[in-house]
């Protein structure tokens, strides 16, 4: 019941979803579809366990009073506001339990879910990505540069493909006469991208592919268990 | 001051305590990171609420009778066991039901990632490039062969391989930095253009 039952379980609807891409008619398609829409349901709980546990974990911070506990309150206050905002006024396309909101679109300019999105959501995320060019570029640097010839090749390629991408790289080569424009940044760079980048690509995709088949087979046979925890 | 200004004020304001931190770790940075997590759950939480629980659980139950969606509702509710030490074990049953996404992939990994790119590396050799694709495939795949030693004149073809894949891991890095670069582009125009009104 504790272990055996959601092993079954997994067993059925893993073999029941392979066999369905196989035989993709009723009733198997049928049941497939069934099955799709329950696991949105189900995906659905996932997502709100996941916000229960950093909320709880949150709360207990701050009732604990450790250190930075007011970042971790203006964290679970802006968590808040955000989940009241979308909730009572909806967002771009639906209305929410007061409805549109007219009187505060007026105002905003935009729904009040939509603003928060807009102004604070979107220069916090995009800000926090942009801060990685300047440690990407220089961790890049340190673990790179002369160690063997693998390293070198490696920062080499993303210079070219990094130069080769701005106007910055086509004005470098932008001199080299025509017999030679194989080696314009631009060219080099697209020369790259197309051939050894997608030979090894494909390759890496082929292996990835036969090692997530391999590890699905052994979670669907049972012979994976990890994903169901201890009993402990 | 116009409502636009101060809303570009705050976006600036949350701008410039994410790049503070480029100087070091500091309250400001501390506080904008505790925002972008909590303003990122209420968004993804709204989101389920709009996406999930109204389209595919409350408007099928309710107005439809739909009443066999009742199940997984209550699967998925097995979910917030995990939180309770006795009824823990309850929770695994939506997990194994997840595992139908395992599944998925082993015939969308056949088709997609092995077939689908089979054919198209197995085409008719007649230039180099193609050449260099289909050499290079071959020799990245052989250097995850490992019931063979890489040694000898194998060993020396599987190496190529290795080469390969440092381009193919360098052209992606090169992409990953263009990226974030573009990002930050767009972080120094919002701040030069729309708040600052410099570059009109």
């Amino acid at each position: 019941m504790k272990r055996n039952l959601p092993l079954f379980f997994a067993f059925f609807c893993g073999l029941l979803v392979i066999v369905s891409e196989f035989i993709p008619h009723r009733p198997f398609s049928m049941m497939i579809d069934t099955l799709q829409e329950w696991f949105m349901i189900i995906s659905g709980f996932a997502i709100i366990l996941g916000q229960i546990s950093l909320f709880q974990s949150n709360i207990n911070k701050i009732k604990q009073k450790d250190s930075g506990w007011m970042f971790y309150l203006a964290g679970l206050l802006s968590f808040i506001l955000m989940l009241l905002v979308g909730l009572f006024w909806g967002t771009q396309e639906t209305g929410g339990l007061f409805g549109h909101g007219v009187s505060l679109q007026a105002n905003l300019g935009m729904k009040p879910f939509d603003y928060l999105f807009e102004f604070a959501y979107m220069p916090l995320s995009s800000t926090m990505f942009s801060l990685l060019a300047f440690f990407i570029a220089s961790a890049a640097y340190r673990a790179f540069i002369i160690r063997s010839f693998e390293s070198n090749l490696l920062m080499l390629t993303a210079v070219i493909v990094i130069l080769g991408r701005t106007s910055f790289g086509s004005m470098l080569t932008g001199w080299l006469p025509e017999s030679v424009r194989f080696w314009h940044l631009p060219n080099l760079s697209d020369f790259i991208m197309e051939y050894p980048n997608s030979a090894a690509q494909r390759a890496i995709m082929i292996s990835a592919a036969l090692g997530i088949i391999g590890s699905s087979l052994r979670i669907i046979l049972g012979i994976e268990r990890s994903y169901l925890g201890s009993d402990k | 001051m116009s409502f636009e200004l101060f809303s570009n004020l705050v976006g600036a304001f949350f701008t410039l305590c994410i790049f503070s931190f480029l100087y070091k770790d500091n309250p400001f940075y501390q506080m904008s990171e505790q925002l972008l997590v909590g303003i990122s759950l209420g968004y993804g939480l709204v989101f389920t609420y709009e996406r999930i629980f109204i389209p595919f659980v409350w408007q099928p139950i309710v107005f439809k009778h739909n009443f066999i969606l009742i199940i997984p509702t209550i699967l998925g509710a097995l979910y917030l066991f995990r939180f309770s030490r006795k009824l823990g074990w309850l929770s695994r049953y939506p997990i194994a039901f997840s595992m139908m996404s395992v599944g998925m992939g082993v015939p969308l990994g056949i088709h997609a990632s092995i077939l689908v790119q089979m054919r198209q590396g197995m085409v008719p050799l007649e230039t180099v490039n193609l050449f260099l694709i289909f050499i290079g495939t071959i020799a990245v795949l052989l250097y995850f062969f490992f019931s063979k030693a890489h040694s000898g004149t194998y060993g020396k073809f599987v190496n190529v391989g290795k080469w390969y894949m440092m381009i193919g891991f360098g052209a992606s890095f090169g992409m990953t930095v263009m990226a974030r670069i573009s990002l930050l582009i767009g972080r120094i125009q919002f701040l030069v253009n729309d708040v600052l009104g410099l570059l009109k």
